[in-house]
């Protein structure tokens, strides 16, 4: 197995663990009451927020450990730069993930046409960008073990 | 995916070329390993640069290293 594909499962076990711990870290801070509340935005904007922070912290770490990690088992150098295969299943990969955000954000829209609470936003929201991570790490290494 | 009409004779033109290595190919023509393990699975059609620059790592010409549908030469 190369280093990309090794790389895009780490990114896709990462991207998991990392949004499983943040929401149960997050899911007892929800505040009690009413549904539409200050306290209840302030919750989702902290919640978005501080998941963008926390994700973008955690990968980085665990890209260093990774690459370390790698470099000790298999003797070899990570690649430096992307070359234009590197490019395509990026494109590809981005392509993916935001047509899933895309559907996503119109059903959390959808979800306030029909009247629902706007915590179902939010989580419709929150789930689709996660699901938008795991799709474009998937489309990574799918094409890098199968092609272009 | 199936569809990579595009074969090449790499890992043979590799083995001709005192058994240069993946990497030593993928230095020269400035890539990455992993689309030299691309081209030979067939599972990737390259750019025409490219397809220059690996035929000029071998110093053979393009028709030598790469064809267009099913290869009839041994």
């Amino acid at each position: 197995m190369t280093y990309q594909e090794k790389k895009s499962i780490i990114s896709l076990i990462s991207t998991i663990l990392i949004f499983g711990t943040y929401c149960l870290y997050m899911y007892p801070r929800h505040p009690e009451g009413e549904l539409v509340s200050l306290a209840t935005f302030r919750y989702w904007g902290l919640f978005v927020l501080n998941l963008m922070l926390f994700s973008i912290v955690a990968h980085i770490i665990i890209s260093i450990l990774f690459n370390i990690f790698f470099r000790i088992t298999t003797g070899e150098k990570e690649p430096k730069f992307a070359d234009e295969l590197d490019k395509l299943i990026e494109l590809k990969a981005n392509r993916n993930s935001f047509f899933v955000f895309i559907v996503g954000f119109l059903l959390a829209m959808g979800s306030l046409v029909v009247s629902q609470p706007s915590q179902a936003m939010f989580i419709i929201l929150i789930i689709s960008g996660f699901t938008s991570d795991v799709t474009g790490s998937v489309t990574k290494l799918y094409h890098y073990r199968k092609g272009v | 995916m199936g569809t990579n009409l595009v074969g090449n004779n790499i890992r043979r033109l590799r083995f001709d070329h005192n058994e240069m290595t993946q990497q030593q190919l993928a230095d020269k023509a400035g890539v990455t390993r992993q689309t030299i393990v691309a081209l030979e699975k067939g599972n990737y059609s390259p750019s025409l640069e490219l397809a220059f620059r690996i035929a000029l790592a071998f110093n053979l010409p393009l028709e030598e290293v790469f064809f267009y549908g099913k290869n009839t030469k041994k």
